[in-house]
């Protein structure tokens, strides 16, 4: 009887517990979203930065031999994999940035010496948010790639679009996140974010193909992230859809489309799990 | 819950050896402070005391390095979360995010303290009401001035109706009329039972609100006790005497040898940042004409000679040997602004 009435005392505090973490949480994300609608520039240019780059390197290379791409596809559908994964790559790289305000301006001792349920609230809707937001950016770059003749992926290649993604904007804003809580301020941010997003994208495949590139580069782009996310993305572009398929014919060996979702997972655990601890001790 | 003993029924928070240290700067040293509960409580001291520190520790947003620390009979340290669930925080700097309105700045601090909805309703509607937030509350915190931001900011750290106030130098830069709303709304929580710690620079703020207080100077109490015990304890009247506008050094001790043994003065302390002009503490109506008197023998002009009350600046001066806003002056220089502003991030 005892046993039975502390059970149900327990998950009544656990549940308690999930609706406390929810009220935080979504008052953070509500905020976060308050912004963007007031100040929505941020939103606005990172969907016209790539657009632009969509329809520069599109036209650029409009006139470029066929056949000039393994399998045949025109450089446009080629191109919109690696900008998609460049619109979500850029606004994950870009999470930390908001965190690092409010590490500046005070605005993060508010919510400190509030009785958070759990200060990983803070994490959460900074997620929740910057996944939304790549979602949303990327999905007006498919929609404006579709109009202009560069193709959809269909319902299993917009599932696969969708989690290859979602697992890119984790491990990017696990990563951003942890700059954010590590570096001194913003201007360092900043130049982190700077340094790190055109070199990743040039040393990918999302301009080029890995045959085209020199050796060395070849093994940078083998090893690229963004690399396993474009390969599946411009997989299923490509037509049906089979992850068994050798996506990546990498200086190290073939990667196919299971591999380059594992690596994506990996990377995305993996990141969550070494920045987890750094984030707990900044919190604590 | 009271794992402290009867101590903690009686006082809302207890520090003892707090020590604490950023890089090779020290600025707590083994500091000891008692708050009883229902005061309203003054800390004084001039910046970089180690005011903001133990008010950053109290509020659990810094670790002290060696000390302990309980309020409301708990152990902040251990159990930080009950205590901020307890305690309401109106920071020195004015947190608030200038895109959002003060309405939706309340409602985000409604759900991180976990209200309920037709609580945050309530409590929101009678804090608006309450500091006359009404004509300006849905504009956004971005337009707002330092008064308001202020208010505001009191609003947001009693919306949970707190057991225990703690604010760092709540009026810094306000004009008259918001000290003023403030310190109403500090003597109708008072009132109500609500312990308040309020750190200050203001002498006078100090003296008019605080029932207890206690002086900081480089990170220990000085002087603890009410306003009145602590003025009460010089012993006596202040008098200020300028032999002329500028003395020197020289002059100003030859006076003192002159003024030492007369009846009637318990204190002489020499203030070198006001023109050598001497400090005394003075007993009893007859020591003025005797001062003016052996002034006049030893053939020393006076240029001011004034008796008043003391005042905590003169507690303060009698325990550090300079005035607060000396002490003030001579920390400005000394002050990295950077490393503040690195000790306040997290």
């Amino acid at each position: 009887m005892t046993s039975q009435i502390t059970g149900q005392f327990d998950s009544v505090t656990a549940r308690s517990q999930w609706i406390e973490i929810s009220q935080e949480t979504l008052a953070l994300t509500r905020r976060l979203f308050i912004q963007l609608v007031r100040r929505p520039s941020t939103l606005i240019a990172g969907i016209l930065q790539p657009l632009i780059w969509l329809l520069l390197f599109g036209a650029l290379f409009s006139k470029a031999p066929e056949g000039l791409i393994p399998g045949g596809t025109s450089y446009g559908s080629f191109l919109g994999a690696g900008v998609i994964v460049f619109t979500a790559f850029s606004g994950a790289l870009n999470a930390g940035l908001p965190v690092m305000f409010d590490r500046e301006f005070g605005f993060l001792n508010r919510l400190l010496v509030a009785p958070l349920r759990s200060r990983s609230s803070i994490i959460f809707s900074s997620v929740i948010y910057m996944t939304s937001i790549s979602l949303i950016q990327s999905f007006a770059i498919m929609v404006t790639a579709a109009l202009i003749g560069y193709g959809w992926p269909g319902l299993s290649g917009l599932s696969i679009v969708i989690v290859t993604l979602l697992l890119l904007v984790f491990s990017v804003t696990a990563l951003s996140l942890g700059l954010a809580f590590t570096l001194p301020g913003h201007i360092e941010l900043i130049a982190v974010i700077f340094v790190a997003n055109l070199p990743l994208l040039f040393a990918s495949t999302a301009l080029a193909p890995l045959s085209f590139m020199p050796i060395w580069l070849g093994w940078l782009a083998s090893l690229n992230p963004l690399t396993f996310a474009i390969e599946p993305i411009r997989a299923a572009y490509s037509g049906p859809l089979d992850l068994n398929a050798v996506l990546i014919n990498a200086p190290y060996g073939a990667v196919n489309g299971y591999g380059c979702l594992s690596v994506l997972m990996a990377l995305s655990f993996g990141l969550f799990f070494l920045i987890s601890p750094m984030l707990n001790r900044k919190l604590a | 819950m009271d794992v402290f003993g009867v101590e903690s029924l009686i006082q809302m928070i207890e520090l003892r050896g707090l020590e604490k240290s950023f890089g090779s700067i020290q600025a707590l040293f083994g500091l000891d402070l008692s708050i009883p509960r229902g005061c309203l409580y003054g800390l004084l001291g001039p910046n970089g005391a180690g005011k903001t520190s133990t008010i950053r520790i109290i509020t659990t947003l810094l670790a002290p390095d060696s000390g302990s620390v309980v309020v409301n009979g708990v152990d902040a340290l251990k159990e930080p979360c009950i205590v901020r669930n307890q305690l309401g925080y109106v920071a020195q700097e004015v947190a608030i995010d200038k895109i959002l309105t003060g309405r939706e700045l309340l409602e985000l601090q409604a759900d991180l303290y976990h209200l309920s909805q037709s609580k945050k309703i309530e409590r929101i509607t009678f804090m608006i009401q309450r500091l006359d937030m009404d004509s300006w509350i849905d504009r956004r915190c971005g337009t707002y001035s330092g008064g308001m931001r202020r208010r505001l900011d009191l609003a947001a750290g009693l919306l949970h109706e707190p057991e225990l106030l703690v604010l760092d130098e709540p009026t810094v830069g306000l004009d008259l009329e918001s000290r003023k709303i403030v310190w109403e709304l500090l003597r109708e929580l008072k009132s109500k039972g609500i312990t308040i710690l309020l750190s200050s620079h203001y002498l006078e703020e100090i003296e008019i609100m605080a029932d207890r207080m206690a002086i900081l100077d480089r990170g220990r109490v000085i002087a603890e006790g009410t306003p009145d015990q602590l003025k009460d304890e010089l012993g006596g009247d202040h008098v200020t005497l300028r032999v002329r506008e500028f003395s020197d050094e020289k002059e100003s001790m030859q006076v003192r040898d002159v003024l030492d043994n007369i009846d009637g003065v318990k204190q002489i302390v020499v203030n070198r940042s006001q023109g050598f002009s001497l400090n005394l503490v003075v007993e009893g109506e007859t020591v003025l004409p005797k001062l003016r008197e052996e002034l006049t023998k030893a053939d020393f002009p006076i240029f001011a000679l004034s008796q008043s009350r003391p005042s905590l600046d003169d507690v303060y001066l009698q325990a550090t040997g300079m005035t607060l806003m000396d002490a003030e002056l001579a920390i400005a220089g000394q002050r990295d602004s950077k490393l503040e502003a690195k000790k306040g991030m997290r």
